[in-house]
């Protein structure tokens, strides 16, 4: 498995598994076309980060390919199996190999942090109490949240601990793909850059697969193996960092070679392939 | 789901000591498999290292990883060296990367109070928690009073857009629902009253029972309890989901007082609508009396009427009708206090909302009934 990501950055893309596969996706609500024909692979063991403007439908795509929200064509494969075509047996077995940390935690605030992680493990899995316990202490160590807080009510939470506590329950169930919506917003850069760094680190031990929603430069840069960029209704590119810096469109652009991406890629030692006057197109 | 259960067998090393095989899917939904064996390995009182051999293991996640690490530290635990083999470098990392230990679970705090203080701690707590709803109340009331002024002179006090929506939401929308059970009421109240004064041939005072029991008592009463149900569980949820997503905390960074701006306007709302909503429950109660004295006791309109006129006066009337303000005012309070009470939790908002309406209800009936002892005392 290790040697399999290691040589993900570059090979072939056809060597590669597909996790999530998203071919022709329509979804609009009422005369609006939110995406209009978009195609999106995933591949096993890499780490998606996924860019576009405020307001393109970054997360209605999220929420689309979680099926919270209804699609008018096109199909999503998630793990090679259709959610639509699936009996409902498969769709419970596709539900526990999905993670979802939420853009505000979603935690549930009725129970504490321990019962928030361990409730898909007691609805899914056979495990004696005791253990679930463990589990739900190991789990909350390696998102770096202290034994102290399993007993926590999310309302008790700062806005970070709610981001890691929400990030264990998405985790609970050691699922295949994760998706995260915003992990790193709210976060501050020290706690940020642990983050991706604990993102990178699940993924190289437990094969995760991330699809992650950032606005982050430091993220896109330090963690995401692929970028994927929405505008237009559509991917517009996706691909390395290098392939960003190629990529011919103003937005584009913009923002990986703005004055705030400059500064970002200069710390990461990457410069740019041409670095020129790149304030351009607003 | 795969059903290669994980395994675990023991085989002696040659040098002493034992090697552990783990074979199979060390994964969450096929670990329990083994929960049993792995804690008898855990206990064997066996001496010398012990070797973990990984090489059989097909897949495993955190859950796998972490009886193994247990496993591990239990023996490191007994003076044993412990050691891992067969690994494909991924597991390893994996367990690596996992605590040693947990903190063990909290014992369950023993009960060391007395039985004195359990049996009246708890009535004790309930007469502060009335006496602090009350100061909660009093400082609404007296916010509202003098918060809607507070505005440095900006425009008028209270806002006249905001009042009159209100009055639409909690008054005029509750019209229909308010005319049906006062109008069934009503026929209800005519009917067992003349089947009961039947007997005395005293038909004709079912009239005066309606009335005046309609008038000074259920009128005010069922359209107070109504209003309570519905409007009152309103405005506990609404404030209540201010208050967890911290926009009563924006409120007041702004410079307004919440009290002021949210439920002044409501209270003001609901005194002006439950005294007209009142005085239609009147006439439909009324109504459906009449209706029922025609077709049950053949009491024709006219009759009705004039026996109506004799019935009742315009005390009548206003000793319903005061009522109304004071049990308006005692639902929206209620309703505020509970709101603010709201804590972070969806749970904390539903017995909240249940807490408002129980509460509204039982204040109304208890204004009722002061009321009731005043007018007695005043001859009224």
């Amino acid at each position: 498995m290790a040697d399999e990501q290691q040589t993900i950055e570059k090979s072939a893309k056809d060597d590669r598994q597909v996790v999530l596969s998203v071919r022709d996706l329509t979804v609009g609500f009422g005369d609006k076309i939110v995406l209009d024909n978009l195609n999106l692979d995933i591949y096993r063991g890499e780490i998606l980060g996924f860019v576009g403007a405020s307001g393109t439908g970054k997360s209605v795509l999220m929420r689309t390919v979680l099926r919270l929200l209804p699609h008018r064509s096109g199909a999503i494969e998630i793990l090679g199996a259709n959610y639509e075509k699936a009996s409902d047996e498969e769709r419970i077995a596709l539900d526990t190999r999905l993670g979802v940390l939420f853009q505000h935690g979603a935690l549930f605030s009725a129970l504490t942090v321990k019962e928030n992680i361990q409730l898909p493990m007691r609805e899914y899995l056979d495990l004696p109490q005791s253990l679930m316990d463990e589990l739900a202490y190991v789990k909350l160590e390696m998102v770096g949240l202290p034994p102290d807080a399993a007993d926590k009510y999310p309302s008790e939470l700062s806005g970070g601990m709610i981001k890691r506590a929400a990030l264990a329950r998405a985790l609970a169930l050691d699922p295949d793909l994760v998706f995260l919506d915003e992990p790193t917003s709210g976060l501050d850069p020290i706690g940020a850059a642990d983050f991706d760094a604990l993102i990178a680190k699940l993924r190289d031990t437990l094969g995760l697969t991330v699809y992650m929603v950032t606005h982050d430069l430091d993220s896109l840069f330090s963690v995401c193996d692929r970028i994927a960029v929405l505008g237009q209704k559509r991917v517009l590119v996706e691909g390395t960092l290098q392939d960003m810096f190629e990529f011919d469109d103003p937005w584009v652009q913009s923002y990986f070679r703005g004055k705030r991406a400059r500064t970002v890629v200069t710390n990461e030692n990457q410069p740019p392939a041409d670095a020129g006057p790149t304030d351009a197109g607003k | 789901m795969s059903s290669n259960l994980a395994k675990i067998n023991s085989e002696a090393l040659p040098d002493g000591g034992e090697r552990y095989v783990l074979t199979g899917d060390w994964r969450n939904h096929s670990v329990s498999a083994v929960l049993k064996d792995l804690d008898q390995f855990q206990k064997s009182g066996e001496q010398g290292k012990v070797e973990i051999d990984l090489s059989g293991i097909s897949a495993i996640d955190t859950a796998g990883a972490w009886l193994i690490r247990r496993l591990m530290t239990a023996k490191s635990g007994e003076g044993r060296e412990a050691s891992l083999s067969g690994g494909n470098g991924t597991i390893e990392e994996l367990i690596g990367a996992l605590p040693e230990t947990t903190p063990a679970p909290p014992a369950p705090a023993a009960d060391k109070r007395s039985f004195f203080e359990r049996v009246f701690t708890p009535p004790g707590k309930l007469v502060y928690e009335v006496g602090s709803d009350f100061y909660a109340a009093m400082n609404i009331l007296g916010s509202a009073v003098r918060g809607a002024q507070l505005k440095f002179g900006r425009g008028a006090g209270v806002s006249p857009a905001s009042v009159v929506t209100h009055i639409d939401r909690m008054g005029v929308r509750a019209v229909p629902i308010i005319v049906l059970m006062s109008f069934l009421i009503g026929a209800i109240i005519a009917q067992q009253g003349a089947f009961q004064l039947r007997y005395f041939g005293a038909e004709i005072f079912v009239v005066d029972l309606v009335g005046i029991l309609q008038l000074r008592e259920i009128g005010v009463l069922l359209t107070a309890i109504m209003i309570a149900g519905r409007s009152g569980s309103a405005i506990t949820a609404e404030i209540g989901s201010m208050k967890m997503r911290e926009e009563i905390d924006a409120l007041t960074v702004i410079g307004l007082n919440p009290i002021g701006v949210l439920i002044f306007p409501r209270l003001v709302a609901l005194t002006i609508a439950l005294p007209l909503l009142t005085i239609i429950a009147n006439f439909a109660a009324l109504y459906g009396a009449a209706i029922v004295a025609l077709l049950y006791s053949g009491i024709t309109f006219d009759t009705y009427l004039s026996r109506l006129h004799e019935a009742i006066d315009h005390t009548s009337i206003a000793s319903g009708m005061i009522k109304a303000p004071f049990m308006a005012l005692a639902i929206g309070i209620v309703a505020a206090v509970e709101g603010m009470k709201v804590g972070g939790s969806a749970e904390s908002l539903g017995q909240h909302v249940t807490a408002s309406v129980v509460k509204a209800i039982f204040a109304v009936i208890l204004i009722d009934a002061l009321f009731a002892i005043f007018y007695s005392a005043i001859d009224f």
